[in-house]
């Protein structure tokens, strides 16, 4: 019937959360709040040499609502701070979190009035990246952590 | 009543929106509010600060030589040109010299930096207009310098390369000639992206006459660098108040009439080719010598010393402890960096870390005019002129 | 003209008005106080031999517990760094200003770039210009109480901002 009995063997045996899994963690739409340097080094992150396409994460979305892994690449101000609560919290369920260099991280070595000493005060952080800023292979791996993360998730613990 | 011979204007009102602060082409970090009449910008306000990271508070209570990690950080499209600069404001305010050869060394990373400022600089500007292809192409050189600086320094963006007195190391063996083939090969890679859009109709005319710098409003706003040059005025410190050797050097500061954007992608390639340039005669001209000045209050011991004999290791102990102490005074110190005049108002106590160091960094004012020129414009416009103004939050904002 | 002879050419213009000058290192500065910064600024843009025709930089300095100065009148200085593009030499006016109370004169109109630079020197500093179009707080946000740069503020005392301000318009563009 259909299309599956063109199909020599009609059924693919798996669980919900394997295929869902499978299907986000090789589609990963980043949204890239790049404020300093960071972003600089992102830039070679997606240009030719180091290629994050190879890894299904290249559609970078400047719209927080089309993306579900928000890079934050750069220090948070305090002026800064309530913004990128807005941006995360407009993003869509499931939605991941890499924090990219120092300053993300930890304020870095800005130890001053202005900056968020980490942005795990204000949002939820699943991967840190060390680094001042992170060399392309290390936020790279950022990525694949990730997606090793989305790989054991349970899709019915996302509303 | 309307019979069709009459055409009642539309009610309209003004409609406010905000750009910004996480717009793509604000690059994260600037927020302006526009007021459009249709898609025409009738008013506009700009807001910065979103990336103000205390830069100036940090340097009052950190030592001199530990601020140039921080000073790399102001402008991170070409970072050793800043901390280049830090030091040459260092060292005049201890009133010494550097060695010709890290003097070389400086012009050349710095010539280096200017290259890839540029390069992000129009590759970003030419995403914004919707150009992709070009950033590759203007990435892929990008790389190619960062292998240079990683192959002399150990990191690839970020290098801390030079120090108060002169600079960290000398160059490796071999070196020199893969910097003078790199650079060569910067014709290729600016030439395509120049191919692809210099006599391109739909580049044109996005680009030409929009975002126009008035020589006026160029003087009143103290705009420098490539923006100040596309608008007509050849104004360039390393020409008029040369350091490093500059004068030494031959190259032309390119100019362009008009003041617009086309213009400023213009400037901004001539400079790339300028810039290769004296890189290649400061290759040349370089001789063997030593990298650090002799002075024991300012320069640290060479490693054998310290390890081998008390006084090195004393020397070392108290330039890290106690850190270098300028005499009381106040300076200012102005160098070209990627975007104009990067200038160091130093203020010292006597103390190993400044009193005061108030920056003047160039997009700061370049980007204070940037209301002034959109309005009027189309909000596409605003796009087109904003990356070729090269605002750089981190210098911006501090 | 070197900058020492730029500072005998201001000494011998205003006299004791210069409340303080200033050599180092080939570069030379003059004190004066609120009430002659703008003459003082307009003769260094206006005269022929000296045509400061830019105005590079505008800073604050706050010398609170600077060692050994108890002879300064005043606590904060506003630096203003010039440039003139037809000679080709610099020159420093600084404003001294004893307290916050005091108000400096703002020069927005005679160079534009003094609009941004005066707010950052008031979010810094606290030091109002008068007659300035649009004083409000630059690089800080809008709920920050005290100012930054000043040598009492203690360097991590952070400030939280509970929402970014709604409307940054101005009246005129020429404002903003």
């Amino acid at each position: 019937m259909g299309l599956e009995s063109n199909l020599s063997q009609p059924f693919l045996a798996t669980r919900l959360d394997e295929v869902i899994n499978w299907g986000r963690k090789y589609s990963m739409w980043p949204m890239p709040f790049g404020t300093a340097c960071c972003a600089i080094e992102f830039m070679g992150v997606v240009s030719g040499r180091f290629d994050v396409s190879r890894f299904g994460a290249e559609l970078v979305r400047f719209s927080p609502r089309q993306a579900d892994l928000l890079l934050v690449m750069g220090t948070i101000t305090q002026k800064q701070a309530p913004v990128l609560k807005q941006i995360y919290d407009q993003m869509p369920d499931p939605k991941w979190v890499v924090s990219m260099g120092a300053c993300a991280s930890s304020g870095g070595f800005y130890d001053n009035y202005s900056v968020v000493q980490g942005i795990d005060e204000i949002i939820p952080v699943d991967v840190y990246v060390a680094g001042c800023p992170p060399r392309p292979e290390n936020v790279i791996g950022a990525i694949v952590k990730i997606m090793e993360k989305i790989s054991t998730e349970k899709a019915a613990e996302w509303r | 009543m309307n019979d069709g011979t009459h055409v009642q204007p539309i009610p309209t009102e003004l409609l406010t929106i905000n750009m910004g602060p996480a717009h793509p082409a604000t690059h994260g970090t600037l927020r302006l509010q526009l007021q459009l009449d249709g898609e025409t910008i009738v008013n506009c306000g700009a807001e910065i600060g979103y990336l103000h990271r205390g830069y100036e508070k940090q340097c009052e209570n950190t030592f001199y030589q530990l601020v140039i990690p921080y000073a790399e950080r102001l402008n991170y499209m070409g970072p050793v040109n800043n901390s280049n600069a830090w030091c040459h404001a260092c060292e005049q305010l201890l009133g010494i010299d550097v060695p010709a050869r890290a003097q070389a060394l400086r012009v050349i990373t710095s010539e280096m930096g200017r290259i890839i400022d540029h390069a992000v600089c129009m590759g970003t500007n030419l995403v914004d207009l919707g150009a992709l292809t070009n950033f590759w192409y203007m990435y892929n050189y990008r790389e190619k310098i960062y292998d240079l600086y990683e192959e002399l320094t150990g990191a690839r963006m970020m290098v801390n390369y030079p120090r108060i007195g002169g600079v960290s190391m000398d160059a490796p063996d071999g070196w020199f000639e893969s910097l003078l083939k790199v650079v060569d090969e910067m014709a290729e890679a600016v030439g395509e992206v120049r191919a692809l859009i210099q006599r391109n109709r739909i580049f044109m005319d996005r680009t030409v006459g929009v975002g126009v710098i008035t020589k006026e409003l160029a003087v009143s706003h103290s705009v420098t660098g490539p923006c100040l040059r596309a608008a007509g005025i050849p104004y360039d410190v390393r020409k008029t108040q040369p350091y490093w050797g500059y004068e030494n050097y031959q190259f032309d500061v390119p100019t362009a009439e008009n003041g617009d954007t086309y213009d400023r992608f213009m400037v901004r390639f001539a400079e790339m080719e300028q810039s290769v340039r004296i890189i290649k005669q400061a290759v040349a001209k370089i001789a063997p010598g030593p990298i650090m000045v002799e002075d024991h209050l300012v320069a640290l011991p060479p490693k054998d010393k310290v390890y081998n004999t008390m006084e090195g290791l004393i020397n070392h102990f108290k330039l890290i402890m106690h850190g270098i102490r300028p005499p009381k005074g106040e300076i200012y110190s102005a160098t070209e960096g990627g975007c104009g005049e990067l200038g160091f108002y130093i203020v010292s106590d006597g103390s190993p870390s400044a009193w005061r160091v108030r920056i003047r960094p160039p997009c700061f004012a370049n980007y204070s005019l940037f209301p002034k020129i959109i309005t009027g414009g189309m909000v596409a416009d605003a796009v087109a002129a904003l990356g070729s103004i090269n605002v750089i939050a981190g210098e911006l904002d501090r | 003209m070197t900058e020492s002879d730029i500072l005998a050419k201001v000494k011998a213009r205003f006299g004791a008005r210069v409340l303080a000058e200033y050599s180092f290192r080939g570069q030379s500065a003059v004190t004066v106080a609120p009430e002659t910064l703008r003459e003082i600024l307009v003769f260094l843009r206006d005269d022929a031999e000296t045509a400061f025709d830019w105005l590079m930089d505008v800073g604050g300095v706050d010398y609170l517990g600077y060692p050994d100065d108890d002879d300064r009148e005043w606590r904060f200085e506003v630096a203003y760094q010039l440039y003139s593009m037809k000679l080709n030499h610099r020159f420093r006016v600084k404003v001294g200003v004893p307290d916050d109370s005091v108000e400096v004169p703002s020069v927005w109109d005679l160079w534009a770039i003094a609009n941004w630079e005066e707010r950052e020197v008031y979010d810094m500093y606290g030091i109002r210009f008068a007659g300035h179009p649009n004083l409000r707080r630059i690089l800080c946000h809008d709920e920050f109480v005290g100012h930054a740069l000043r040598k009492d503020y203690p360097i991590n005392k952070r400030q939280k901002l509970s929402q970014p301000s709604e409307i940054i318009l101005c009246e005129k563009v020429e404002w903003a």
